[in-house]
C-alpha cells in the first residue's frame, strides 16, 4: 500500500502555475488539505482504487480536477476566470479499512458549479469523464452531501408519504403490493384479472413489471382500460381507495406524457416509470405528476449495472438522494430478506435517506455525511423481490411502516389462487402490526404470531407451509466498510 | 353481504383480523399515546372509500394522555351510534408528519350490503366508474 503524503504541495507562484506544460493535479490546487467545506458546498466521498504507483493523494486531486474544471495539461485561459472557485477541492484522502488499494477522498465543490434543480447537470461532473480516468483503476462515489442551498432547488417528491396515506386513506401500517406475473405475454383481459383478484383479496397496489410497456402481445392502451376495471371493481368490493401502477416508460417523452395522460383520464391515482429513462425524462415527469395529483412509482431498472460492484459505480443511497430530490413517490430500495442484493444495515441507510427528515451520519449504515432535507417531501420505499409473508415480521422490524411491502410471487403463487395469497399477505401484515404495537418482540416472537393468526387464517397457513423453508441467504457484495459497533466509528 | 374475503369493509389497520376485545382496542390506544399521538373517535353511515370526513364525536383528545379515558369516549359512541361504523384516529403533530398516525374500525353495522358499481360507458371503450355504498340511498340516521 503506498503511504498517504498528505501534506500540501499546490504551487501557489502564479506564473510558474501557469506556465505552459504538465503538473501534477496535487500542484495545480485540487488538493488542499487545510480546505473547510463551506456549509454551500456540495461534498462527495468517492471510493478510488490507484493504479499501481500512484500516489492516492494524487489521485484523489486528479478526480476533484477531473470532476470539475482540469484538464491534462496547464491552460492559461484560467487565468481569465476566478479558478479557485470552480476547482472542486479534495480535502481527505484515508486508506478504506482492510481493503488494500483503496482509498476514500473527499472532494468539495463550490455551490457555483451546479445549475439549480438540475440531476443531470449534477451527474455530469460527479459521474462524467472522471469515472473513466486511467490512472485509476476503478472509482465509486459512495454518498454526497448536498447542500441547504442546493437542496432547495429542488421540488422533490410531487406527493410524498404523508399525502399518499391521506389521499388512500391507508395508515399505521404498511401498504401491501404485488407485481403481476407473468411479466410477459398476459393480454389486456388477463392482466386485469389478476390486478382484480389481488386487491380485492386485500392488497393495496397492484404494479406492473418494469418491462411491460407496449409490445406485441399487450398494446399499453387495453392494459391500462383492463386494469382500472379491475381498479374499480376491487374498491367496489371492498370499500377501500386501491391503485395500479401504470407503466408510462415509452421511447420518446411525448409517448410517456400520451400515456400519462391516459392514466390520468382513467382515474389511476399512480402511474409508474422507469429508472433508465434518464433524468430529465423523470424531472419532466415529476412535474406533470404535482400538475395532475398523480403518485409516481419509480422502478429503479438498471440501477444493478453500476451500485452492484462496491469498487467502482455509484452507491444507491447516492441514486436514492437524486431521486428524491428529482422527485418520485416510491422507490424500489431493497428488501435484505428476498433475492436481490442487499446487506440489512445498506439497505437501512437507503430507507433511511427515502424518509429521513434530517439524516444522520450513520457510518455501519453507509451514511458519510449528516444530510438536512429541508421539509423536503418524504419518499415512500418499495420492498420487493422474492419476499413471503412467513418473513413478514422481519421486513416490519427492519423497515417499519413506511413502505410498500410487494410480494408478486407471494402472491400470485399461492396455491389456493391469488385471492388468497393476497389474504395471507394482508393477514400476515396486519397481525404483526398488531402485535408490534402491543409491545411483542417481532424477531423472537414473529414466527409463533403468524402460526396463531393461521389457525384462523387458511390461506396463512397454506402460504406459511408452501414457503416455510425460503431464504435467500447469500453473502451481499455491497456491505459497510465499518463495523456495527459504536467504537468502529472514525 | 359483501364477497370480499372477509365479507366486511376492510378499512383501517385491523379489518383482515378478528374484531378487536376493548383490551386490544386500550392495548392500541396505549401505544398511540406513548408515540405521543391523539386520539380521536369518528364515526359514520356513509363508508364510501372516498367519504373522508366522517363526524367527529367530540374533538381530538389532545391533553388526554389515559387510554381509559378515550376508551370511555368510544363506549360513549357506541351507545349513541350502535349501528354505525366507528373508527378510533391518531394524531402525529411532529413537523414533517402532521396526519394521521393510526385508524383502525372498532364497531360495525349488523349487516354490511357494501358497494354497487356504475359504469358509464365513454369514448374509445373508456368508462366512468362509480363506486356507491347500497346504504347511501336512505337518509343519514336511517341507512344501517
Amino acid at each position: 500500500m503506498s503511504e498517504i503524503r498528505n501534506d500540501s504541495t499546490q504551487i501557489t507562484d502564479a506564473k510558474k502555475r501557469y506556465s505552459a506544460g504538465v503538473l501534477k493535479y496535487r500542484q495545480m490546487g485540487y488538493w488542499q488539505p487545510d480546505y473547510v467545506p463551506a456549509d454551500t458546498d456540495t461534498v462527495c466521498l468517492f471510493r478510488i482504487t490507484p493504479q499501481e504507483g500512484v500516489d492516492p493523494v494524487e489521485a484523489g486531486a486528479a478526480v476533484a480536477g477531473e470532476s470539475s474544471t482540469a484538464t491534462w495539461t496547464v491552460v492559461w485561459t484560467d487565468r481569465l476566470t476566478a479558478c479557485e472557485n470552480y476547482r472542486a477541492k479534495c480535502f481527505k484522502v484515508e486508506p478504506v479499512p482492510n481493503t488494500p488499494g483503496q482509498y476514500f477522498a473527499w472532494v468539495a465543490y463550490d455551490i457555483i458549479l451546479f445549475e439549480e434543480g438540475s440531476i443531470a447537470n449534477i451527474t455530469a461532473s460527479l459521474i462524467g469523464n472522471v469515472f473513466s480516468f486511467k490512472p485509476l483503476k476503478a472509482a465509486r462515489l459512495e454518498d454526497i452531501r448536498v447542500p441547504v442551498a442546493l437542496v432547495k432547488t429542488f421540488k422533490g417528491p410531487p406527493t410524498g408519504l404523508i399525502v399518499e396515506r391521506e389521499r388512500l386513506d391507508k395508515f399505521g401500517r404498511p401498504l401491501l403490493g404485488a407485481t403481476t406475473k407473468p411479466k410477459l405475454g398476459l393480454s389486456g383481459r388477463n392482466y386485469g384479472r389478476v390486478i382484480y383478484e389481488g386487491l380485492k383479496g386485500g392488497l393495496d397496489f397492484m404494479k406492473d413489471d418494469e418491462n411491460i410497456n407496449s409490445q406485441p402481445f399487450m398494446h399499453w392502451r387495453e392494459r391500462f382500460l383492463y386494469v382500472m376495471e379491475g381498479v374499480n371493481k376491487a374498491s367496489a368490493a371492498t370499500g377501500e381507495v386501491k391503485g395500479s401502477y401504470l407503466n408510462v416508460t415509452a421511447a420518446t417523452m411525448e409517448e410517456i406524457y400520451e400515456r400519462a395522460e391516459f392514466a390520468k383520464e382513467l382515474g389511476s391515482v399512480i402511474i409508474m416509470v422507469d429508472l433508465v429513462v434518464g433524468w430529465p425524462a423523470i424531472q419532466s415527469l415529476a412535474n406533470w405528476c404535482r400538475r395532475n395529483d398523480m403518485l409516481l412509482h419509480m422502478h429503479r431498472a438498471g440501477h444493478g449495472t453500476y451500485t452492484r460492484q462496491k469498487n467502482h459505480g455509484v452507491s444507491f443511497r447516492v441514486i436514492a438522494k437524486w431521486l428524491r430530490l428529482a422527485g418520485v413517490d416510491h422507490l424500489h430500495a431493497g428488501t435484505a430478506v428476498g433475492k436481490l442484493e442487499g446487506d440489512p444495515l445498506t439497505v437501512q441507510g437507503y430507507y433511511n435517506v427515502c424518509r429521513d427528515a434530517y439524516t444522520k451520519t450513520d457510518l455501519p449504515r453507509g451514511i458519510y455525511f449528516d444530510q438536512d432535507w429541508c421539509d423536503l417531501k418524504k419518499v415512500m420505499p418499495v420492498a420487493s423481490g422474492g419476499i413471503h409473508a412467513g418473513q413478514m415480521h422481519q421486513l416490519i422490524d427492519l423497515f417499519g411502516d413506511d413502505v410498500v411491502l410487494q410480494f408478486g410471487g407471494g402472491t400470485i403463487g399461492h396455491p389456493a389462487g391469488i385471492q388468497a395469497g393476497a389474504v395471507a399477505n394482508r393477514v400476515a401484515l396486519e397481525c404483526i402490526v398488531k402485535a408490534r404495537n402491543e409491545g411483542r418482540d417481532l424477531i423472537n416472537e414473529g414466527p409463533d404470531i403468524l402460526q396463531k393468526a393461521a389457525q384462523f387464517c387458511t390461506p396463512l397457513k397454506q402460504a406459511l407451509d408452501t414457503w416455510k423453508d425460503v431464504t435467500f441467504n447469500y453473502a451481499s457484495t455491497d456491505t459497510s466498510d465499518y463495523a456495527a459497533t459504536p467504537s468502529a466509528s472514525h | 353481504m359483501m364477497t370480499n374475503p372477509t365479507g366486511r369493509l376492510t378499512q383501517g389497520q385491523f379489518s383482515f383480523l378478528p374484531d378487536l376485545s376493548d383490551e386490544e382496542i386500550r392495548q392500541q390506544i396505549e401505544y398511540g399515546l406513548g408515540k405521543g399521538y391523539a386520539w380521536s373517535v369518528e364515526y359514520t353511515d356513509d363508508p364510501h372509500p372516498r367519504n373522508t370526513y366522517w363526524e367527529m364525536f367530540g374533538m381530538p383528545m389532545f391533553d388526554l394522555r389515559d387510554a381509559a379515558g378515550v376508551m370511555q369516549e368510544l363506549d360513549g359512541c357506541r351507545k349513541t351510534f350502535p349501528s354505525h361504523y366507528i373508527r378510533l384516529l391518531a394524531f402525529d403533530s411532529t413537523r414533517g408528519v402532521e396526519s394521521i398516525a393510526m385508524s383502525f374500525i372498532v364497531n360495525r353495522p349488523q349487516v354490511e350490503p357494501g358497494f354497487g358499481l356504475i359504469r358509464q360507458e365513454w369514448h374509445n371503450r373508456t368508462i366512468r366508474y362509480t363506486v356507491y355504498p347500497y346504504a347511501a340511498v336512505e337518509p343519514e340516521g336511517e341507512r344501517y
